[in-house]
């Protein structure tokens, strides 16, 4: 027998809790359709990746759940996001209280201009006070989570400008994760970062998985196939194929999945 | 999803898919020398042609070279395309196959070598009907593998894996009959004996057939069907999906 492997099977896709769920869901812009009724179910503490050509709607999804469109006053949207069951859209719901609970990562690293300390600092100071001594175990946690504390512990007050692109964008995962989301959105979260730093990226998406619920967007096909369990391909803002990675990867069900990411013309 | 045999060969890169068609190229090469050797080994031997035989055995080295390039084409795609989905198994089925014809060769080389062997013995060699019917079945449960291969066929490859069932009862019952003849004759047993390490050899080659044919499910279709019931299988195979 061999011995079991550290990444173990995943159960079946039905099985799965679920963090998200998205029902029937529509988004248009002016009146210009950029999301057509997808449903798909994002289980929980897992990376479900969303893959899919420019302008397909995988940025826009992303977005939608951490209801940025809500900025957009053109933007209509139809049907039904629920976290851990919740209608995001629910009129009660405290958009900021959603924006903590859940958090986004952008392409280029946007840390603020001040020390990483205070970086980090800055979400836990608008949520809630708390004493300096909690607040800097907080900070030394989330620090730690982002595998960022042991490169910068002996420079905490100097600017966050001064880290390389990697480190900022390390850092800016640790501003979102020191408030304690339950998802985090990542887009194009290393698209601007050299390999190494983007392997690192790789490596602490894996690791934070087993605290919370990882969407990753990406037009990398083989970082999708590396890091993600799930992989939703969208095409036209509609939902073509969803399943398992492992199956996407390597026998997609869909001729259209298949030509995208192997590269062929459809 | 079901993949035909052009595929490979609508990628927007257009050297990836001049790689992938060498791939196929190269290995569809290999098929024909390897079944090649197979039919002159066989040759050799039923007619007792010991220059053939020894050509045989220096043909060998060829395959073991096409086996060595192949492998390093597919490391080179596999390092510089990360090929995915039906190209990821294309590659996997193609080193696999690689794999396996390169044994059938080394078959082909023990056959020839008991050839040489028989072809010094001054007495009557016995089993050599059975050498001719077993070669003939395996011979073409090869061809159609590799035709499989060529054209993304599965119908014709599960009729080589069903094929491969009764390759094996006519190697067994081959096996009691020349049993019968070493216990007749006992000056006959030296040649009875090379005869059974043919009849091993092309009962191997029927197993390595009936690998290829696995491939080439696995590539066409997705599924993997080593260490399946071939009787179980059919239907799932050739189900359009």
């Amino acid at each position: 027998m061999l011995a079991p492997s550290s990444n173990p099977p995943m159960p079946t896709f039905a099985a799965e809790a679920c963090s998200l769920s998205i029902e029937g869901f529509s988004l248009a812009y002016g009146g210009k359709p950029a999301l057509r009724d997808l449903t798909l179910q994002i289980p929980r503490h897992r990376v479900t990746a969303f893959i899919g050509p420019s302008g397909c709607g995988k940025s826009t999804l992303l977005r939608a759940i951490n209801r940025l469109h809500d900025l957009n006053e053109s933007a209509r949207a139809e049907g039904r996001i629920a976290l851990e069951g919740r209608d995001i859209h629910d009129p009660k719901l405290d958009v900021s209280e959603l924006r903590r609970r859940v958090g986004m990562v952008f392409q280029t690293p946007n840390p603020f201009p001040m020390s990483i300390y205070e970086n980090v600092a800055f979400g836990l100071r608008l949520q809630k006070r708390l004493p300096k001594r909690q607040r800097d175990d907080r900070i030394e946690w989330a620090l730690s989570a982002a595998a960022l504390w042991d490169e910068v512990k002996d420079r905490l007050h100097r600017s966050a400008w001064q880290l390389s692109g990697g480190q900022q964008q390390r850092l800016v995962i640790a501003r979102t994760l020191a408030v304690e989301p339950e998802v985090l959105l990542l887009d194009e979260p290393a698209s601007a970062l050299d390999p190494i730093s983007t392997l690192k990226i790789e490596e602490l998406i894996r690791n934070l998985k087993s605290q919370l619920t990882l969407i990753l967007v990406t037009h990398n096909m083989q970082q999708a196939a590396r890091v993600s369990d799930y992989t939703a391909f969208l095409q036209q803002g509609a939902l073509v194929e969803y399943g398992s990675t492992d199956q996407v990867f390597t026998n997609p069900r869909l001729q259209r999945t298949e030509d995208y990411i192997t590269g062929r013309l459809s | 999803m079901d993949i035909t045999s052009d595929t490979h060969s609508q990628h927007i890169s257009r050297q990836f898919n001049q790689e992938l068609e060498e791939l196929k190229t190269h290995l569809m090469a290999m098929g024909g020398l390897v079944e090649k050797q197979v039919q002159d080994a066989v040759i050799a031997l039923l007619e007792g042609d010991s220059r053939l035989a020894e050509k045989v055995r220096d043909n060998d080295r060829q395959v073991n070279d096409l086996q060595l390039q192949i492998d390093d084409e597919c490391t080179r795609v596999l390092a510089r395309r990360q090929p995915a989905a039906s190209d990821l198994r294309l590659v996997l089925a193609v080193i696999r196959a690689t794999s396996d014809l390169e044994r059938i060769g080394d078959e082909a080389s023990k056959i020839a070598r008991n050839a040489l062997t028989l072809s010094e013995s001054t007495s009557t060699v016995r089993g050599l009907v059975e050498v001719r019917h077993i070669s003939e079945h395996v011979r073409k449960m090869l061809r159609d593998a590799l035709t499989a291969f060529a054209r993304f066929d599965t119908e014709l490859a599960m009729q080589v894996v069903r094929e491969d069932e009764s390759v094996d009862d006519e190697y067994g019952s081959a096996m009691r009959s020349l049993m019968t003849f070493m216990m007749e004759d006992s000056r006959a047993i030296s040649s009875v004996l090379s005869i059974m390490w043919v009849l091993r050899a092309l009962e191997r080659v029927g197993d390595h057939a009936n690998n290829l044919a696995e491939y080439v499910v696995y590539l066409v279709k997705g599924l993997d069907i080593r260490h399946s019931d071939p009787a179980k299988l059919s239907d799932q195979v050739l189900k359009k999906s």
